[in-house]
Parts: structure tokens; sequence; C-alpha cells
């Protein structure tokens, strides 16, 4: 009798606690949603008087003056997908270069030593990255770096343009470079995850037709994870949108487009960053910010949600 | 039961630490926020006043704009700006403006060579360099100003603070007191669309970019410069004397300002007098006029009354200028004539 109570009530509590962490599960999943439609509402909301003052031009207008009050995001625009693209195109050989030793190549006592290294460059604070990158980058790109690449491809027709001009060591080039670092422990990661979900029979197989290493990563490999490749892709090129404190550093923070690789030029989260804490409150300067701000979140969240697109069919499995 | 007594503690620590300030205002504790430029001395002043009025300061260099902005909302006891607010700007918000300190800039130089206070240059030069109209470091405009140094034939990379900066602020002002030709283009702000050069963030940033690049050319504050040892330039005042950035060179530009301004903005820059740096300005504290608590409205004011009672030897020793000593009896006057509270002067000193 009394066991069946204590049991009866055991089971009640235990509803009444089941309800309760459901309710507070499902409370925590709402708020991030409802974090998120805040964030993207409050930027809007922001951004608003700037884009009521410049109109859609203000996505593509080259002009950055705070004196006169004339803004425009087309510098920071260009400067961020420039350098986010350069910085994809300088990580994903590497990162696949990692990842193809990590699954094919390295004997299988390296393989966990130098995984956690590369995923242990993610866990580096981007502003040591920033330091790194201007006192000890810069100079060796001023130095050695752009001087080689001047008198060298500078004087090829057609690309000779994109490396010319004085080496300051800063530029859109040296930003590339240390996003490029930057983003490829994600690349590289994701890479190496699908690789190793290739199914070993098809693998086996290809190998049993007499198929080198390499033939086996193009003709099998390659094929089967592809769409999850460009979506660890796609992730890096998320984290190289967004990133601020590094770039800001080395990326010569000039409101120009230039021709060259080695010009200053602005991002985004630079000018963010860098111009926030003059501006003042209801200026328009501090509204071109937050409008700044809703067009990398949107970018971002295109970039991200196509990630998520094209590695749905991995997460799952 | 406990997970919910721990939420509880957690709110209550949330609470304290929004609405502290305030609880803990008869300690003597103000809080104040704005400029980086004057930040140094800020903080060795609180440091030092702590011990002898028992007042605590707590002030946060976030920046001009931003410390505009939190005295606008009356969120810290004082603000501070490098750029003077105008006088209709301080009548909306009801502010009192008043300088606390002076401090200079220099331009700085990396040319193969060239030691410090050797080169000689002009306003009108650095603007025109700052404009992208003398690229090399031997055009004969320079050469003619130096004949007794060697000037390379290398490119000039001028760099600048790519922050918004009370810093910017008054280097712009400089150039557009010399060159109409920049008033016009370019103009004057805590940033500014430059023409030409590269950008960094900080001092530090500009200081380590004039440090890596060979024919850079920068500006810092003079505290900077020389704690760091860079190699700075002469430049020639408005009575036409080349002067080197030294202490005495700018206590004279201080002494021939006109403080009577509205706001008392006086302007530096560009001074008359044969010995005058060009490139001096005061750095301004924001103040309510109608402070909601008196007491700690009293307590800003005398900590900055001990500031320049007391004050003047630890601003030196980090390369700020005091003010004068009748600008500092103007701005006591000013307190008892402007803050009040219930219609009572809140300073009676």
């Amino acid at each position: 009798m009394s066991t069946g109570v204590r049991r009866a009530a055991a089971a009640r509590r235990g509803n009444l606690g089941d309800a309760l962490f459901a309710g507070a599960c499902q409370a925590a999943g709402g708020f991030v949603l409802l974090l998120l439609g805040g964030i993207i509402v409050e930027l809007f909301i922001g951004g608003l008087p700037a884009f009521r003052a410049f109109g859609l031009p203000f996505l593509w207008s080259t002009e950055w003056d705070p004196v006169s009050e004339v803004f425009g995001a087309g510098v920071s625009i260009y400067g961020t997908v420039v350098t986010a693209v350069l910085a994809i195109l300088l990580a994903v050989p590497l990162a696949f270069g990692i990842a193809f030793t990590l699954t094919e190549l390295a004997p299988p006592w390296l393989r966990r030593p130098v995984g956690t290294a590369v995923e242990l460059l993610a866990a580096v604070p981007s502003i040591i990255y920033g330091m790194w990158g201007f006192f000890l980058i810069a100079p060796l790109m001023a130095q050695y770096v752009q001087p080689t690449l001047i008198d060298s491809l500078g004087e090829v027709p057609g690309i000779g343009a994109l490396f010319q001009g004085p080496p300051f060591g800063t530029g859109i080039l040296t930003a590339a470079l240390i996003l490029a670092i930057m983003i490829l422990p994600f690349i590289a990661a994701t890479m190496r995850d699908v690789f190793e979900q290739v199914p070993p029979v098809f693998k086996e197989s290809a190998y049993g037709l007499g198929c080198t290493t390499w033939e086996v990563m193009r003709g099998v490999v390659l094929p089967y994870t592809r769409i999850s490749v460009a979506g660890g892709v796609m992730l890096g090129l998320g984290r190289a949108l967004g990133e601020t404190m590094a770039v800001t550093f080395v990326i010569g923070n000039a409101n120009r487009i230039s021709t060259t690789l080695f010009g200053p030029g602005n991002t985004i989260a630079s000018v963010v960053a860098l111009e926030f804490g003059e501006s003042e409150t209801g200026s328009l300067k501090l509204s071109a910010l937050l409008a700044l701000g809703f067009i990398l979140f949107v970018l971002s969240f295109i970039v991200l949600a196509t990630s998520r697109f094209l590695l749905r069919s991995r997460l799952k499995g | 039961m406990q997970r919910r007594q721990l939420l509880a503690t957690a709110s209550l620590l949330a609470a304290g630490t929004a609405f502290g300030n305030r609880a803990f205002a008869q300690g003597g504790q103000i809080t104040g926020a704005g400029a980086t430029f004057p930040n140094p001395v800020y903080q060795k002043w609180a440091e030092a006043a702590r011990g002898a009025t028992g007042i605590t300061v707590n002030y946060q260099s976030v920046g001009s704009g931003a410390g505009i902005n939190q005295i606008r909302n009356r969120t810290v006891d004082f603000g501070a700006s490098d750029a003077p607010l105008t006088p209709q700007q301080l009548a909306e918000a009801n502010l009192l403006q008043f300088p606390a300190v002076m401090g200079s800039l220099v331009a700085i130089v990396n040319i193969p060579g060239i030691e410090d206070g050797q080169l000689k240059l002009t306003g009108e030069l650095l603007a025109d360099i700052y404009l992208g109209k003398i690229t090399k470091w031997n055009d004969p405009k320079l050469a003619e100003l130096n004949r007794g140094l060697t000037l390379p034939n290398l490119a000039i990379a001028p760099a600048y603070r790519a922050d918004g900066s009370g810093t910017t602020f008054v280097w712009v002002s400089y150039l557009s007191a010399v060159s109409p030709e920049w008033k016009e283009k370019v103009g004057i702000g805590t940033s500014v669309r430059f023409p030409t050069g590269t950008g960094a963030r900080g001092n530090e940033g500009v200081a380590g970019t004039v440090k890596n690049i060979r024919g850079a050319i920068g500006y810092v504050e003079n505290a900077y410069a020389v704690s760091n040892k860079l190699v700075a330039t002469q430049l020639r005042n408005k009575a036409g004397q080349f002067v080197k950035p030294t202490h005495e060179s700018f206590i004279a530009a201080a002494q021939s300002a006109d403080w009577n301004a509205p706001g008392m903005a006086a302007s530096l820059i560009d001074q008359q007098g044969a010995t005058s740096w060009p490139i001096v300005s005061p750095t301004f504290i924001l103040l309510p006029k109608n402070p909601a608590e008196a007491e700690r409205s009293r307590n800003v004011m005398k900590f900055f009354d001990w500031a320049f009672n007391n004050g003047s030897q630890l601003a030196t020793q980090l390369e700020y200028i005091p003010l004068p000593k009748p600008v500092q009896d103007q701005i006591r006057a000013t307190w008892k004539t402007e803050v009040k509270a219930n219609g009572q002067p809140v300073w009676n000193g």
C-alpha cells in the first residue's frame, strides 16, 4: 500500500518534471529564434534612416565621407567579398591536402595529433591572428613577398595590374592570407569528416580494380562527397565574411577600391569596429553603420544557409 | 529547487552590477566615459586622487563619440570629448563644457638616414603629402627646406588613424587651418575621407605601420612618440619659425590661445608666437548643468579641482600640458554659475 502511494507520487513528480523540462527546452529553442529575429529587426530599424537617405544606391555607392555625411556600402561590400573569396581560394587547396593526408596518406598514429593541431588553429583568438599578422606577416610581406611579386608578376599583361603599387605590407592580399589560415581548420575538419564517411567498400572496389590512391580520391571519394565539400567551403566563407579583428589589423583600412591586391581596403566588419566608438546616437553615420551590419547579416545568413543546405545529408547521416 | 535559487541569485547579481554604481554613490564614486586621447592622464589622476580625496573615479576610454552619447543619456557622471561640442549641441543636451588638459601631436617618419628632429616640414607640405600631391621624399619642395639632408628617391606612404579618433580630429583641424585645399576637399572630423595612404588602428597601429614601411609618415600623440622613441619632425609655425616638439613649445602655444570662446573651446591650432608648436589641442569634459544627484556632480568637480591643483606634474610626466592657472580659475567660476541642482549652485569651493 505505502509503496504504491509512493510510486504514484514519484510518477506524478516525474510527470511534472517532464513537463517543466520540456517547457524549458522549448522556451530555450524559441528564445534563439526570437533573438535572431530581434537582431535582424533591430539592425534594420537602426539602418533605416541610412537606407531612406541614400536609397538602393547605398549598396554600391563607393562614397564614405563622414564630414559631409555621405555614406555608401560599395567599398566595404567589395572588400568583404574579395577578401573572403581570396581566402577561400588560398585555403581550399591547403585544406584538401590536409584532409587527404589525414584520411588516406598519413600513418594512423599521426592522424590524431595532426588532426587535433588543425582543429586547435580554430581555438586561437582572432586578435592574436591580427597582432601576428600586423607585427610579423605584414613586415615580411612588405620586405620579401610583395617586392618579389611586383618584380615577377607585376609586368605580366592582364594579371599584372593585380600585383602593382607600393608594398605596404598590409592590404587586401595580406588580409586574405590571414583569413585563409583562420578558416582553414573549419574547411579541413569538414572535408576530413566527409571523406571518412565514404563507405570503405567503394574505395576497396576501386583499389581492387588497380586504382592509385589519387585515382580513388578523384574518382570515388570526391564525387561521392562533392556536395558536402562545397558545404564545408561555404561554412569557411561564412566565417571569413564576418571576421573582424584580424582583418582590421592588416587590411589597411582605406575606403577605396584599388585594382592591385596590395592596395588597402576595408570590410563591413572592420568599418563597423573602427567607426562605432566615434558615432553619436541619432547620427546618420551610426545609422549607416547599422545598415552595414544588416547587409553583413544578410550576406552571412545566405552563405551559412547554403552551407547547411549542402551539408544536410551529411549532418543527418 | 536548488536550481531556482541559483537562478534567483544570478538575476540578483545581474541587477546588482546594473544598479550598483548608483547604490554606492555615497561612497564618493563617480563614473566618466569618452575620449581615449587623455585616458592615460585621467587614469593617473584617478589613482592619485583616490588617496588624496577619497573619490574613486571610474573612467572608461570608449571614444569621444560614445562618451558624448553616454553623457547625453546621463548614464555616466561626466563625459569626455576631444572635439569640442558646438554651443548649440551643448544647449540641447544641457551640458557644461570645460577643458581638462592639453596634448600635442607630432609627425613621425621612417626615412633611411633621417633621425629624430632632423626633418623640417611645413603644414602646407603635410597637407600636400596627405592629399597625394607630393609623392616622393626627394621632391624639390622638401629638398629645398632640408638643404643639409640627403633625401632618398623613395615613395611617401602616408599612414593615418583608421578608427574614428580625437587624434585625427586635431590633425585634420591643423591641415584645414593651413591648407584651403584640404579644408575644401576633405574637411574636419574624427574620421575623414583620406585621399591617399593606409589606415591603422590606434596610435600603436600608426606607429607600427610607420616602423614597418620605409618612406612612411604618420601622426601620433607626442606622449606616444616620446615613450616609443619615434622619429619626429620639426614643423614651421605661424611665425615662420621651425620648432621642435618640446614642452616649452607646447606651453608657448597654450599661452597665446583665446580661452573666452563659447564652451571654452579654445583653438590652439597654429597659434601665434615665435616658439609655439603648431599642433596643440585641449581635450574637454562634459558635465550636466542640472545634475540628478548633486553629490556626484560635486565629486566630479572636486576631482578636477584636485587635478588642477595637484595633477600638473603627473600630466607633464606623461607629456601632457597642464592648463594655465587663469584658465583653471575661469573653469571654477563657470562651475559656480552654470551647474545648479534645485536652483542652488553645486560647487561652492
